[in-house]
């Protein structure tokens, strides 16, 4: 792998993505330092990209000493698990870490276009992991992306979905500080690099996420608390904007 | 070790994520409970430890539900150490489950779609699976799994469970559909590995007899057909055919 170090951790990514984001919060939350490579994911893809992760061509990608691990939720527990004695992400009870990986896996599950996929434009072919979209955050996440890509009685649609997964979502944090009790684990990291998209989806589908699930807000703001997460997660309004960058390119105005 | 009621199994007979979690409890020596599931009538304890999916298996360990059968695997791993099925190493661990993302996300649904499929579209997924398999192949012979004789190492571990619960529908559905996906030809390594972990004992118990498995995907097709062809079929039942393809090949409910 010649343009990288066969030591130290190097982290492939772009800015605005979700998905790069759970790895950079798991890093910061285990004192890793690493190397972060910005991927324009809207240009040609580097040789690097394309060497690590030959499956999918992705973004996020962590190298660790030469090795690539691929796949957000993976890197995620890699890094859990790598640098085991700092900030437990998953619990060490096996039930409460069923639990943990349901939960992310609920987060992640329907990114996935169905096999006749209806999506208008192949948002996927660009940006990063969005084409895998696959259980519930992936389902959260498609959702998501269907409000602000959508219009009509199509972006109505989408929004009840996605209503109703937000209020799932709110049912499983209930009153716990986090989604995995007292402390900040698997679960949050896997979830709040979403929270500045909401924005996004109320402004173009009108509705309020506070109003429907108030708790995820204000565990959102607690998360951004912590500096892990205040230093990875994208303001807001650039979200906005970025969306607006990839409306017009696929002509959907 | 657990009393054995303690594990009870909610699970459906051709379901392949039933049999990934069956595999697993035997590779372990766990005695269990099971329950059969009909996809298109859940239980009410189905509906009770499921609510989110409302879809097999689900592993009742004293009660307590687990779902999604990786999940569960890796549960049932981390429960009972002895005859560990994931490895030690970390990234031995998230090259492993990178590859059973891969099976559910890419190569698990092209399967599908070759079976729910017919003319051009059929073609279009035969290939897709042949890319996903020439993916699988490399990294069989010269990637992460080089040299080994199952994914696991010199015994079957978790992505073997995942991958090999699930194959065998590629025979299945090569019979029933007339369609080649495995030429030994061209994934020689896959294939290879495939025949092994079918031979292994605790495989043999789990996974129903190929007979079995071609009656059942052929009354299937046979339903899709007359579905598409728009004879009689009541809107029940074909959502049960949905249900039931969904179920057989990546226990997804679409």
């Amino acid at each position: 792998m010649g343009e990288v170090d066969t030591k130290g951790v190097v982290l492939l990514d772009f800015w605005v993505s979700a998905f790069g984001q759970r790895c950079r919060i798991a890093l910061a939350e285990k004192g890793v330092e690493y190397e972060y490579r910005e991927e324009n994911v809207l240009a040609d893809k580097s040789p690097l990209l394309l060497e690590s992760n030959p499956v999918y061509k992705k973004i996020p990608v962590l190298i660790h000493d030469g090795n690539p691990v691929c796949e957000s939720l993976v890197i995620v527990q890699y890094i859990d698990e790598a640098w085991p004695h700092r900030a437990p992400l998953l619990p060490a009870d096996p039930y409460a870490r069923a639990q943990a990986r349901f939960w992310a896996d609920f987060i992640d599950k329907k990114v996935r276009p169905p096999y006749a996929d209806a999506s208008h434009i192949d948002y996927s072919a660009v940006c990063s992991q969005h084409s895998l979209m696959v259980s519930f955050m992936y389902q959260f996440y498609e959702c998501g992306t269907r409000l602000w890509k959508l219009k009509g009685e199509e972006q109505a649609a989408a929004k009840k979905v996605f209503i109703r997964i937000l209020m799932r979502l709110e049912g499983e944090l209930g009153d716990k500080k986090y989604f995995g009790g007292d402390a900040f684990g698997f679960v949050d990291v896997a979830l709040v690099p979403f929270v500045p998209w909401f924005y996004t989806y109320e402004t173009c589908a009108g509705f309020s996420v506070e109003e429907v699930a108030p708790k995820l807000v204000a565990w959102g703001k607690r998360c951004m608390e912590r500096e892990s997460v205040a230093n990875a997660l994208s303001d807001p309004h650039k979200v906005y904007e970025f969306a607006g960058v990839l409306k017009k390119r696929f002509g959907v105005e | 070790m657990d009393p054995p009621s303690s594990l009870k199994l909610l699970g459906s007979w051709a379901d392949s994520h039933t049999h990934r979690v069956q595999l697993a409890l035997k590779l372990k020596g766990l005695e269990f409970e099971y329950q059969e599931e009909d996809a298109i009538n859940p239980s009410p304890a189905l509906l009770l430890h499921n609510p989110v999916y409302k879809k097999v298996p689900v592993l009742l360990h004293s009660d307590r539900p687990v779902v999604e059968s990786v999940v569960i695997l890796q549960y049932i791993d981390e429960t009972w150490a002895d005859n560990p099925i994931m490895p030690a190493d970390p990234f031995e661990r998230a090259v492993a489950r990178f590859w059973c993302h891969f099976a559910e996300d890419k190569l698990a649904p092209a399967v599908g779609a070759v079976f729910s499929s017919s003319g051009e579209g059929q073609k279009t997924a035969v290939d897709q699976v042949h890319d996903n398999l020439k993916l699988l192949e490399r990294e069989l012979r010269d990637g992460a799994f080089k040299g080994k004789r199952f994914f696991g190492g010199d015994k079957i571990g978790l992505l073997d469970i995942v991958l090999g619960c699930g194959s065998y529908w590629l025979a299945v559905f090569e019979e029933v559909m007339e369609v080649k996906l495995v030429d030994p030809g061209t994934f020689p390594v896959f294939h290879a590995w495939l025949k092994d972990f079918e031979e292994q004992n605790e495989v043999k118990e789990t996974i129903p007899a190929i007979d079995k498995l071609l009656e059942y995907a052929r009354g299937i097709r046979q339903m899709m057909l007359s579905l598409s062809n728009g004879t009689s079929t009541t809107a029940p039942a074909a959502a049960g055919t949905t249900s039931a393809i969904n179920v057989a090949v990546d226990g997804r409910s679409g």
